[in-house]
């Protein structure tokens, strides 16, 4: 294995990982829409139990997520982390408020009432996908940082910073991070809302489920179009490989797709199996079929999956700096070194067997669908 | 070099300490009762899973129950723990990111999958999955705990004693060389034992204070009696293992963090022949005159038995802080410098490191000039982060806090186990049902005096490495991110609310749960 070959390896890991978050807050999705999809104090409860049989998968890959940048790409998670605070401060207290929520929503003496963990499951429902999916956005759309590792050796040791005061939230006020985070959040709430269907075993819910299914599959589909249409025209961040010099390249993420035409049929394959999920779905009223989540699913993980590998393969910035170019994170600049890198491969190779008894943990909580009767007599938030 | 780290603010430094200590105080708080209670969940489950009877279901199902409470703050607590170094210690992240990194991915692959995978199915599978699955999952749940508690003590333990590693001034970072002695370095193995089995302890006090105290109420006597023997035992045991993990700890500690056990034990002048410090009279507020003092006032002392803490052996040589502040030789002849020639030594690496940096992109320069600067650099590494202290007093953590949070660990370890002991005596000899309420109230009161003994192991854990945030390696105010501590501080509060408030939610509905009592 070349040092080349494991950055590569590393950057394919860290975004399927990131492609399994994104189709995973089909929790934070449902959540967001649990008012509109329970109807009545029961349905809510209901959604907020089938979504609580699988919160700590997407915490995990979250926290999984984190850890595996951390380990392969340890210039990004200083540079990014510590510069963008703010930013992923307010993501870190969403998922903070979630994890308590399930759990405390509905005993008796949780002080603050059940209403008050919903609606923190709610902001977690809308601000979580939103602002991952704005983080996202800065791989394409830059942020203002410098790097300057030389700093250890002078007056002010940190070598990583933020070039304006805002630490992160900056990111927000680019109105592309916004329509890339809007979109994120109303795919979230496509896949919320396919899963609820297929995970709850109640035909008004399900009837709800897909008129909201129909409103959030209009609206992300203008914001995902717009933002691809943007990303195939604008200028993207190249770097040589073998200078390390990072320049700007007219469509460089056309280019990307282009070249890598691989990606191009994933991102293709994904978009479609995305579409062909909804409509499944949506076309089917009275049918029995509830697998619409199935194929958006994966619709979904094939496309954030091409993207983020069109953000950091082919020779590309993944986090471009629009402080100082030559400070933006590459593949190359920004990873683990080559011992660190093939002593984690060793130990990625762990990632089927996990996957293997989610799976089959997964088919076991699943084998019967939820309904109001479970709720009642047994084991439930 | 005289101005180094000027810019950097030092209430920044501060408030990010405060952070991080804040969080890991109250993660701790949750973590050592999921995997304490994790044991005796799974043997209670084991017991109906051997025996059918309904009973050990019902008592299963009930400690779950709380357990879960419990767990949902420590995965809580956890998430922000990883992210804060990062968003709070971004410089750190860099400099030895290639080895910290490591542990906490395998971490999130191995041990956060297991374990979040099988929580649910231990909730929500009761009638789902057969009787075995079942039980397999909840001692996976365990399991998953546990695994999560290796990779994290390996991550602390190389902070404390940071091994497998080389510095490349190339990418001026630490890489990693060995990941067998990262991941299997003998202070983390000697933290790991440590840790978790004290864990075991809270889980068993907990479980014996709740028992206790529905026998003080005369109600679920079966289920209280039952529950206190798995506890009581799996008490004892713990405490015993910790006493002996402890002094493992603590004589790894003397080999690698000689200044850490001098504080703990305000040992101002060190020696052969040293008795441990029972009690002496430090004001908690002042960092004590070690200079000046011949030893601590009002000490209270066991003979010899520091010496044989430190060495297993009751002559053995233990250094004091003056010693380590001065210079000493060890009893094998190496000669530890004093920290003003570790301070010189470490400025002169930086030196070097910039002159190399410097050297290696000037295009007049042959490879000679930088190759030079390199050697320099190389025969001065071991010392390169006291290039970032500026008076050799910084080394020396705060002793009182050592002192005193030392003696408040030790001293309520050897309480429980007396109360262990008491406890399983009135369950095997006499009727621990008609037992004097003495008993059960100090049972009850034993809870918080186990949740402040563990909490004070890591005050002495954390404190005793100060001013590192790596030993010897990089001090606090050079791992910190370059943030305004103005906005360190509002997040420091946000989460003091926050997560008081839910500590506060949380008891609430542990006190609830348990005066509800089990669902038969």
């Amino acid at each position: 294995m070349t040092y080349e070959f494991l950055q590569q390896y590393w950057w394919f890991l860290v975004s399927l990982l990131g492609a399994l978050l994104v189709f995973l807050l089909f929790v934070q999705g449902a959540n967001s829409l649990v008012g509109s999809l329970g109807g009545d104090a029961e349905g809510r409860r209901v959604v907020i139990n089938s979504t609580g049989r699988k919160w700590e998968f997407t915490f995990t890959t979250l926290v999984t997520f984190g850890g595996a940048f951390f380990a392969s790409f340890p210039l990004f998670y200083s540079t990014s982390f510590g510069g963008a605070y703010w930013l992923w401060m307010i993501i870190l207290f969403s998922f903070v408020l979630q994890a308590v929520s399930y759990e405390f929503q509905n005993k008796l003496g949780n002080l603050l009432g059940a209403k008050t963990f919903q609606t923190f499951l709610v902001l977690n429902g809308i601000l979580g996908p939103l602002l991952l999916g704005g983080a996202v956005a800065t791989f394409f759309e830059g942020s203002n940082f410098i790097v300057e590792k030389d700093n250890l050796t002078g007056m002010q040791p940190v070598i990583s910073q933020w070039a304006n005061a805002s630490h992160g939230l900056d990111a927000l006020l680019n109105p592309w991070v916004l329509v890339f985070g809007f979109a994120v959040f109303f795919l979230a709430r496509i896949l919320g809302t396919l899963y609820i269907i297929n995970n709850v075993c109640d035909e008004d819910i399900r009837a709800r489920a897909r008129t909201r299914l129909l409103g959030s599959t209009i609206a992300f589909l203008i914001l995902f179009v717009a933002y691809l249409v943007h990303l195939l025209l604008k200028d993207g961040y190249a770097y040589d490989p073998v200078t390390g010099i990072i320049s700007i390249e007219p469509y460089k993420y056309l280019n990307n797709f282009l070249e890598m035409w691989y990606l191009l049929a994933l991102l293709l394959i994904g978009v479609v199996l995305v579409l062909y999920g909804i409509i499944r779905q949506g076309l089917n009223v009275k049918c029995k079929m509830v697998n619409g989540i199935w194929f958006t699913g994966i619709g979904t993980v094939l496309t954030v999956l091409a993207l983020l590998l069109c953000a950091g393969w082919n020779n590309t910035a993944y986090y471009p700096s629009t402080a100082d170019l030559q400070s933006s994170l590459t593949i190359a600049n920004s990873c683990s070194s080559e011992f660190t890198l093939t002593t984690m491969t060793y130990v990625s190779l762990l990632i089927p067997i996990v996957l293997a008894y989610i799976v089959v943990a997964w088919r076991k909580i699943d084998s019967k669908k939820l309904d109001k009767e479970e709720i009642k007599h047994d084991e439930a938030y | 070099m005289q101005n180094i780290l000027l810019s950097i603010d030092a209430g920044m430094v501060d408030w990010s300490r405060a952070q991080f200590a804040l969080t890991a105080i109250y993660h701790w708080l949750f973590v050592p009762l999921t995997l304490g209670l994790a044991v005796i969940m799974g043997i209670a489950e084991t017991c109906y899973y051997r025996t059918k009877k309904p009973f050990w279901k019902d008592t299963a199902k009930f400690w779950q129950k709380l357990f879960g409470v419990n767990f949902a703050m420590g995965v809580a607590t956890g998430i922000i723990l990883e992210f804060e170094f990062g968003t709070n210690w971004s410089n750190y992240s860099w400099f030895v990111g290639d080895i910290f990194g490591a542990p906490l991915a395998v971490e999130g692959i191995v041990a956060f999958f297991m374990e979040s995978t099988f929580v649910a199915v231990m909730f929500f599978g009761w009638k789902k999955v057969s009787a075995g699955f079942h039980l397999a999952a909840t001692w996976l749940t365990g399991l998953g705990a546990t695994i999560s508690a290796w990779w994290i003590l390996v991550a602390n333990a190389w902070m404390q004693y940071p091994v497998g590693c080389e510095f490349n001034p190339d990418t001026m970072r630490n890489e990693m060389v060995s990941f067998a002695e990262v991941a299997l370095s003998p202070f983390a193995i000697d933290k790991f034992c440590h840790t978790v089995i004290s864990a075991w302890i809270i889980g068993a006090v907990f479980v014996a204070a709740v028992c206790c105290w529905y026998l003080l109420k005369g109600r679920e006597q079966k289920l209280a009696v039952e529950s206190l023997k798995i506890a009581g035992i799996v008490g004892l045991v713990a405490s015993f293992g910790a006493a002996l993990t402890g002094h493992q700890s603590a004589a790894r500690v003397a080999e690698v963090q000689p200044m850490k056990l001098a504080a703990m034990e305000a040992l101002y002048n060190g020696g052969t022949d040293q008795s441990l410090t029972g009690i002496a009279l430090i004001n908690p507020f002042e960092q004590p005159d070690y200079e000046q003092e011949a030893e601590a006032p009002m000490k209270i002392a066991v003979p010899y038995a520091l010496s044989i803490l430190a060495t297993n052996d009751p002559h053995g040589y233990v250094a004091g802080i003056n010693d380590i502040l001065n210079g000493y030789t060890k009893p094998d002849g190496t000669v530890e410098l004093p920290i003003d020639e570790k301070i010189a030594r470490g400025k002169k690496a930086i030196e070097a490191l910039a002159a190399y940096r410097q050297a290696k992109f000037a295009s007049s320069d042959d490879g000679s000039i930088a190759a030079a600067h390199l050697k320099v650099l190389q025969e001065n590494m071991p010392y390169f982060g006291y290039g970032y202290i500026r008076d050799k007093s910084e080394v020396v953590p705060f002793v009182p806090i050592n002192f005193y949070a030392f003696r408040v660990m030790v001293g309520v370890g050897c309480l429980l186990i007396l109360f262990f002991i008491v406890v399983l005596f009135f369950l095997y000899k006499k009727d621990i049902t008609a037992a004097p309420k003495w008993l059960y109230w100090s049972a009850i009161v034993m809870m918080p005096l186990a949740y402040i003994a563990s909490e004070s192991g890591w005050l002495v854990a954390e404190f005793g490495r100060q001013p590192w945030t790596i030993q010897d390696m990089l001090p606090t105010w050079a791992s910190v991110s370059n943030l305004q501590s103005s906005s360190v501080i509002v997040t420091f509060f946000i989460f003091l609310v926050l997560f008081t408030t839910m500590l506060a939610v949380e008891i609430n509905i542990l006190l609830k749960q348990i005066k509800k009592g089990p669902e038969l």
